[in-house]
C-alpha cells in the first residue's frame, strides 16, 4: 500500500463544494416540500446497520457493501440503500395499527465501486415509501409524486419506464413450465443480452408460437398499445392480471394528468429479487444512467411482517446532472467596513438579515486582493473611514 | 429534443466491416470516415456523430451514456460486463476466444498460470472447470507467454489460427464465439427509442441479408 497524500479520499468519496451544496439543498427543498404537500412524513434511520439484517435484505450486491466490526464482533454495514432500513422500522413499529402508512426520506448511501472511478460511492437519495396498502391507487400515487417532484424540481425532460415482474414471470411459466428454465432465460433479459434470449429461445424444443410469443416480450415497449400486444401473448393466470393492474394504472396516471411522462416497458425486469409487482426506472435525456427508480415489494415481509408497499428513490447527485443548465439565481451583498464605521455596518447587516436578504459583513483589512473578492457577489457597500458628509 | 445519436466505433480490425454495414444499411457516411485521423466525425445529414475508440472501450462509453450507441466484440462484452443492451448480432469479424498453448503440455500441479488480455473471461471460464488458475494481465502479444516460460496457456481470440500456428502453439480448447454485436446505453435505449429502433431495424434487414442462418430472422 503506498503512502497516502493529504489530499486524498477513499475511493468514490467526493466533497461537496459550496455552490454545488447550495443547488443540492435547493432541489432537496423543492422535492421534500412537495412531498410533505402529499402527506408523506420524512424519518431518519441509523447510516451503520447490521450485515445479517439490513445487509442480508438489501438488494445491492454484496461486494458493493462497506463493511466493519462493532466491539462484539457483530458485522456492520454502511446502509446500502433506504428501502431496507425502512421496511425495518416500519416492520416492528410503524405498521401496528395494520393502516396506510406513507414515510419520505432524504439521505446518503454507500455502495463501494469495484471498477474504476467517474461514480461515487456515497450518493443522497430523496424517495418515499407507501407502506401497507396494495392498489392500484397506491402504485399510481406513487408514480404521480415523483413525476410532480421531478416537475418541481425543474427537470423538463424525463420519462418513466414501467413494467411489472408478474408478467414475465408467467409468460416463462406458461411456456417452459419449470422455475429452472424461468430463471434461465430471465437472466438474459437481467443481463440485457438481447442476442442471447432470441439464441436461447431459438435453442428451445418449442412450438414456432411460444418462440414466437417469447421473442416479442422485448418488442412490448411503448404506450396504452402495448397493453393490446402483452394481452394477446398472455393466456391466463397472474400474467394476465399483471396486465390488467398496468391498465388500471394507466387509467390512474392518465386521471393525474401525467400519463405523457410514463410509457411500458415489460421487458424491464431486477436483479432485486424482492419487487413483487410494478417496477419503474426514469431516465432523463441528457444523464446516461437512470436517475432514480422503484416499484412494488414485499421486502417488509424478511422483517417478520405481512406487507407490501410501493416506493421509489431519486439519486440527487444524477438528478443535479440533469438539471445542469438550470442556473439558479441567488443575490449576495457584501458590506465593506472599517473599525470607524463597524457599527454602521453591524447595523445595516442586521436590517438586511432581518428582511431575508443575504449579506457578508467583510473587514476590508482582511482582504488582499479586493477586485477578485468583489466579483463573488452580486451587490457592494462600503462603510469606510470616517463619517463624512456626503 | 436531442436528436443527434452518437455512435462509439472501434478502431482497427472491425472498423472497415462496421462502415460497410452502415453504409449497406444506408447510412450516408462522410468520405474522410476512412482515413481521417479525428475522433470526433460528424454525419450532419444523418444526425449521427462517430467517436472513434479503441475497441476494448466502446462498451464504457455507451455505459457511460457518452455514446448512445456502439460495436464492440462480444469478446469485450464479456470481458468488461457492462450495463447496456446487446440487441443485435451484427455477425461481422468472426472469430472465437480459445485457449492454447505449446503442443502435449501440461498445466502445472500447483499453480497453473494463464496469460490473458481477457482476465475476466478466463477467470470465468476456468472456474467453471473446476480449475483455479492464476492470472498473468498482459496487453498485446499474448503468444509469447508460453514460449519464453510465462505461462502455461493463454486465452486469446483466434480467428484464423495462423499466428498460433507460426509461433507454435496449438488450441486446447474453444471457449466461445465472438462476432460484432450493437450495444446500446439503457437511458438512450428508452429516450431515443424511435431512432435506435430505426437503426436496429435497418442494420437487421443487412445482416438477415448477408447471413444464411436465421437465428435472429423476423424478431429483432
Amino acid at each position: 500500500m503506498s503512502r497516502l497524500f493529504m489530499f486524498e479520499k477513499p475511493l468514490g468519496m467526493r466533497d461537496t463544494l459550496p455552490e454545488l451544496y447550495e443547488k443540492k439543498h435547493q432541489i432537496r427543498s423543492v422535492i421534500a416540500e412537495t412531498m410533505k404537500l402529499w402527506g408523506y412524513q420524512f424519518i431518519e434511520t441509523p447510516i451503520l446497520e447490521y450485515y445479517e439484517t439490513i445487509g442480508a435484505a438489501s438488494a445491492i450486491a454484496d461486494q458493493q457493501l462497506f463493511k466493519l466490526l462493532d466491539k462484539e464482533g457483530h458485522t456492520l454495514v454502511l446502509r446500502p440503500d433506504m428501502t431496507a432500513p425502512i421496511a425495518r422500522v416500519a416492520a416492528s413499529k410503524l405498521l401496528a395499527e395494520d393502516l396506510p402508512v406513507r414515510l419520505a426520506y432524504s439521505a446518503n448511501v454507500f455502495r463501494a465501486q469495484q471498477r474504476e472511478g467517474g461514480r461515487p460511492a456515497e450518493f443522497e437519495q430523496i424517495g418515499v415509501e407507501f407502506l401497507n396498502e396494495d392498489t392500484v391507487s397506491c402504485d399510481g400515487e406513487t408514480i404521480a409524486l415523483l413525476i410532480s417532484s421531478l416537475k418541481k424540481a425543474g427537470l423538463a425532460q424525463f420519462q418513466v419506464s414501467v413494467g411489472h415482474v408478474g408478467f414475465a414471470q408467467e409468460l416463462f411459466m406458461q411456456i417452459l413450465g419449470t422455475n429452472g428454465r424461468a430463471t434461465a432465460l430471465r437472466k438474459f433479459l437481467y443481463e440485457k443480452n438481447y442476442v442471447g434470449y432470441r439464441e436461447h429461445v431459438n435453442s428451445l424444443q418449442l412450438s414456432s408460437i411460444d418462440k414466437q410469443r417469447l421473442l416479442q416480450l422485448h418488442q412490448l415497449r411503448g404506450g396504452e398499445e402495448v397493453i393490446g400486444q402483452a394481452l394477446d401473448i398472455i393466456e391466463n393466470g397472474t400474467g394476465k392480471q399483471a396486465i390488467i393492474e398496468l391498465k388500471e394504472l394507466w387509467d390512474v396516471l392518465k386521471d393525474y394528468g401525467v400519463q405523457e411522462y410514463v410509457k411500458f416497458d415489460l421487458s424491464i425486469v431486477s436483479h432485486m429479487s424482492y419487487y413483487s409487482g410494478i417496477l419503474f426506472e426514469v431516465y432523463a435525456g441528457n444523464v446516461g444512467f437512470p436517475i432514480g427508480n422503484g416499484g412494488r415489494y414485499s421486502l417488509i415481509e424478511k422483517f417478520g411482517k405481512k406487507a407490501t408497499a410501493t416506493g421509489f428513490a431519486v439519486r440527487l447527485d444524477m438528478l443535479l446532472e440533469a438539471l445542469d443548465g438550470v442556473q439558479l439565481e441567488h443575490a449576495a451583498h457584501c458590506i465593506f467596513f472599517s473599525g470607524e464605521r463597524r457599527k454602521e455596518a453591524f447595523q445595516l447587516a442586521e436590517k438586511m438579515h432581518g428582511q431575508g436578504k443575504l449579506a457578508v459583513l467583510q473587514d476590508i483589512t482582511g482582504v488582499k486582493n479586493l477586485d477578485a473578492f468583489t466579483k463573488r457577489f452580486t451587490d457592494t457597500t462600503f462603510l469606510i473611514g470616517g463619517r463624512s458628509d456626503e | 429534443m436531442n436528436s443527434i445519436l452518437t455512435i462509439a466505433m472501434p478502431k482497427g480490425r472491425i472498423f472497415e466491416e462496421a462502415a460497410e454495414l452502415l453504409r449497406k444499411a444506408g447510412y450516408k457516411l462522410p468520405p474522410e470516415f476512412d482515413e481521417s485521423r479525428k475522433l470526433i466525425i460528424e454525419a450532419a445529414g444523418e444526425g449521427l456523430r462517430f467517436i472513434l475508440a479503441k475497441p476494448m472501450d466502446v462498451a464504457t462509453y455507451v455505459e457511460h451514456g457518452v455514446a448512445d450507441v456502439g460495436i464492440a466484440g462480444k469478446d469485450v462484452l464479456l470481458e468488461e460486463e457492462r450495463d447496456v443492451y446487446e440487441l443485435l448480432n451484427l455477425k461481422i469479424s468472426p472469430c472465437y476466444l480459445a485457449v492454447a498453448g505449446l503442443p502435449n503440455t501440461q498445466m502445472n500441479e500447483v499453480a497453473p498460470r494463464v496469460a490473458t488480455k481477457y482476465p475476466n473471461v478466463a477467470e470465468t471460464y476456468f472456474r467453471a472447470q473446476g480449475e483455479q488458475v492464476e492470472i498473468i494481465n498482459l496487453n498485446g502479444s499474448i503468444e509469447l507467454a508460453p514460449l519464453i516460460g510465462l505461462s502455461d496457456r493463454i486465452v486469446d481470440i483466434v480467428s484464423t489460427g495462423r499466428t498460433l500456428k507460426e509461433n507454435g502453439l496449438v488450441e486446447y480448447e474453444r471457449i466461445v464465439d465472438v462476432t460484432s454485436r450493437l450495444i446500446v446505453n439503457p437511458v438512450s435505449y428508452r429516450m431515443k427509442d424511435a431512432r435506435i429502433d430505426e437503426l436496429v431495424t435497418r442494420l437487421h434487414e443487412v445482416v438477415v441479408q448477408g447471413g444464411s442462418d436465421d437465428e435472429n430472422s423476423k424478431n429483432i
